[in-house]
């Protein structure tokens, strides 16, 4: 118990096993679907940034670098059964969480029907009711304590589900982390907290929020596992994170992952990270992408081969089109409707 | 008809509720064996066990935090702040959190949440155990504040809120907690929630007030009586949403009103009921609309002497009736 293991959990094939699935548990087929996923959220990613350059939409906040380790985390939950409280780089968890390229698109244009807040939110603020998918705010770290809220509701009504919540390491310093483990820690609840490390908070490096290189060294403190993964490494992710799950729903308690990964873009659309990350950092950094990690590997492996990868390129832009063409069409809310949903009742002051 | 101390009727409020709706739990600081620090929830841990009467650690932001997660989650918890004066290291979770989650996610999610917490001074409780917090609270759409003044209130409001869909403040004066006996009858009844009550009727003056300044402006009504002044008050009962109309028939006859609160007087609750009678009740008005309310220093301060030169009292409110009818 409460150790920090670096890199135990990373997932590498037993020798002599054909498939590099295997020793996780995948098919093929699952594999091929978790690359398409990685792939997905990527592409509707850089058409967000083609679209804010393209003066259609004012905001733009990535995950570009994240989407390895958010698909391989997320894809250990059960979709429509566990919960996900996300953070705002969480494109690729909401989709792999069950979130389309249409639901996606609509947060980005703020249309009526947007499914995570009707346009009331920045883009980056995903949830969705349907898929137990929690809204999120703006102030960093708070939904951890909703993460843990939900888990608390989880075992006292014993629905088996599990509740995952996801920040960057530049938050997991706010004080509602330090209570929200202690709690769930107490009460061994079905949670897990996910950092993903990419090194910096804004412009601040991490050497200057954390006295110490891994989160998850922390996680001794609560008497919790703390793993570290490679982030860039899809089938490491999920392995720990299929551990984590499985542990919180045997009833064992929550658990802390740590996925390394890199931020490919600037923080937003507002930021310039040039002027405050070395060039040979960021050139650096190319290396770490899980996109084409993720690709080659399951090309060695024999999954996936010229024709497959160019058919999903080619499918996941057909997707990314139409959910453009149709966020673009949607209409925008109308201030008549502004005043609705400050209390169930409707309007405060009609009841 | 039962009477019941005030805390009594809140004790059973919860227990009532716990019984009918095993979604209910409670949470917060010493809630669990001891019964909490004032007793409002002793017996709860014995009858309905530690899943649902839960000990938290001394974490004020979890416990208001977690309490939105669980309600989420189909739970309807009971969050206890200790003292209202405690409550600020959840004031991010309560503002940005719970007051938002419906209307940032456009009705998909809400939070069917009540934060009970015990405020108010006069109880030798100095700065940090006296403050009335409500003024920070109804400010912020999305969050619903309660503050009762009777034992039958105290219960059926608690009712009403524990019931309610949306994030619920529930404001308890601890020097009522035992000084204030009143009538509750046994039985299902609830008092709904954004209902104002006039407690006397009056034709010269009308005070508004909540909580232990309700009493106290009954108090000091009785002896404006006495002096020929006829006064009616109004017990506003649920901050927020306000009941309005009640507040400005009540002034629209009289023609006067006082504003009474115990919060410190700049900003704080009773400006905005004043600036409401100013915008709808101008032509009816004989009268400036005035308040009594606490001196604004940072806190009550502890000495006896100083503590009551602080607090609002029914002397202090009867001045202000006496002014306001010579007008
Ligand atoms: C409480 C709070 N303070 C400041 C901000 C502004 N802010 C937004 S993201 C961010 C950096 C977060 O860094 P990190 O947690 O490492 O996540 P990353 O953006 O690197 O994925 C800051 C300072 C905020 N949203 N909330
Ligand atoms: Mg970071």
């Amino acid at each position: 118990m409460a150790v920090t293991q670096r890199g135990e959990a990373a997932g590498r094939p037993a020798k002599g096993v054909r498939r590099v699935g295997a020793s996780v548990g995948l098919s093929d087929e699952q594999l091929i679907e978790m690359y398409r996923m990685v792939a997905l959220a990527r592409a509707i990613d850089e058409r967000m940034w083609v679209l804010n350059r393209a003066g259609r939409i004012p905001f733009v906040i990535s995950g570009q670098g994240h989407e390895g380790a958010q698909v391989g985390i997320t894809w250990a939950l059960k979709k429509g059964h566990d919960w996900v409280a996300p953070f705002y780089r969480s494109i690729a968890t909401a989709m792999t969480f069950g979130m389309t390229a249409r639901d996606m698109m609509t947060a980005q244009y703020a249309t009526a029907n947007d499914p995570s807040s009707g346009g009331r939110q920045m883009p980056g603020h995903y949830g969705h009711a349907a898929h137990n998918l929690l809204s999120v705010s703006s102030p960093v770290a708070t939904q951890i304590l909703h993460a843990v809220g939900i888990a608390l509701a989880a075992k006292i009504r014993k629905t088996g589900q599990v509740a995952m919540t996801f920040m960057g390491e530049g938050s997991s310093n706010q004080g509602d982390v330090h209570e929200g483990l202690n709690f769930a820690a107490i009460h061994k609840l079905p949670f897990v907290l996910v950092i993903e490390n990419n090194g910096y908070a804004i412009s601040v490096p991490s050497s200057k929020e954390l006295a110490l290189p891994d989160v998850a060294a922390r996680a001794s403190g609560y008497g919790i596992p703390g793993v570290v993964v490679d982030g860039a490494d899809v089938l490491a992710c999920y392995r720990a994170s299929k551990e984590a799950v499985e542990r919180a729903r045997r009833g064992d308690g929550p658990s802390l992952i740590e996925a390394k990964v890199t931020r490919l873009t600037g923080h937003s659309s507002d930021d310039q990270q040039t002027k405050y990350r070395p060039a040979e950092e960021l050139e650096a950094e190319r290396s770490l992408d899980p996109l084409p990690k993720f690709r080659e590997q399951l090309t060695a492996a024999g999954v996936l081969d010229e024709e497959l990868i160019a058919r999903i390129d080619a499918e996941n832009k057909a997707v990314v089109d139409d959910a453009t063409n149709f966020a673009e069409s949607e209409p925008d809310p109308s201030p008549d409707n502004a005043l609705e949903h400050v209390f169930a009742e409707g309007v405060e002051g009609t009841f | 008809m039962p009477t019941r101390t005030f805390i009594e009727a809140v004790r059973e409020g919860l227990r009532d509720e716990m019984q009918r709706d095993e979604a209910v739990i409670v949470l917060g600081e010493d809630v669990g064996k001891k019964g909490g620090v004032f007793l409002a929830t002793d017996g709860l841990y014995e009858e309905f066990g530690e899943d649902r009467v839960i000990d938290t650690p001394l974490t004020e932001s979890q416990i208001i935090g977690t309490s939105i997660g669980a309600a989420v989650n189909g739970l309807r918890p009971v969050a206890e702040i200790q003292f209202a004066d405690f409550i600020f290291p959840a004031f991010n979770q309560l503002l940005s959190e719970a007051a938002r989650m419906r209307y940032r996610s456009n009705n998909t999610f809400g939070v069917p949440m009540t934060v009970r917490a015990p405020y108010g001074g006069g109880v030798h409780g100095a700065l940090y155990h006296s403050q009335s917090v409500e003024a920070f609270f109804t400010h912020i759409p999305g969050l619903k504040v309660v503050i009762p003044s009777t034992p039958y209130d105290a219960k059926g409001l608690l009712r009403s809120s524990i019931r309610n869909d949306d994030p619920v403040l529930f404001f308890e004066h601890k020097k009522m907690y035992r000084s204030v006996r009143g009538d509750v009858p046994d039985g299902e009844f609830t008092v709904p929630i954004g209902r104002a009550q006039v407690t006397r009727q009056g034709t010269q003056v009308t005070v508004v007030a909540y909580g232990l300044m309700a009493h106290y402006a009954l108090e000091a009504a009785d002896r404006a009586a006495d002096e020929d002044i006829s006064v009616e008050v109004v017990d506003v009962r649920t901050l927020r949403p306000l009941d309005k109309e009640t507040v400005l028939d009540s002034v629209r006859k009289t023609g006067k009103c006082l504003i009474v609160y115990e919060d410190n007087r700049f900003g704080g609750y009773g400006a905005e009921i004043a600036a409401i009678i100013a915008e709808e009740a101008f032509d009816y008005l004989d009268g400036p609309v005035t308040r009594i309310a606490g001196p604004d220093v940072p806190g009550v301060p502890y000495n006896h002497v100083l503590e009551d030169w602080f607090m609002v009292s029914p002397e202090k409110i009867l001045d202000g009736i006496r002014t306001l009818a010579a007008y």
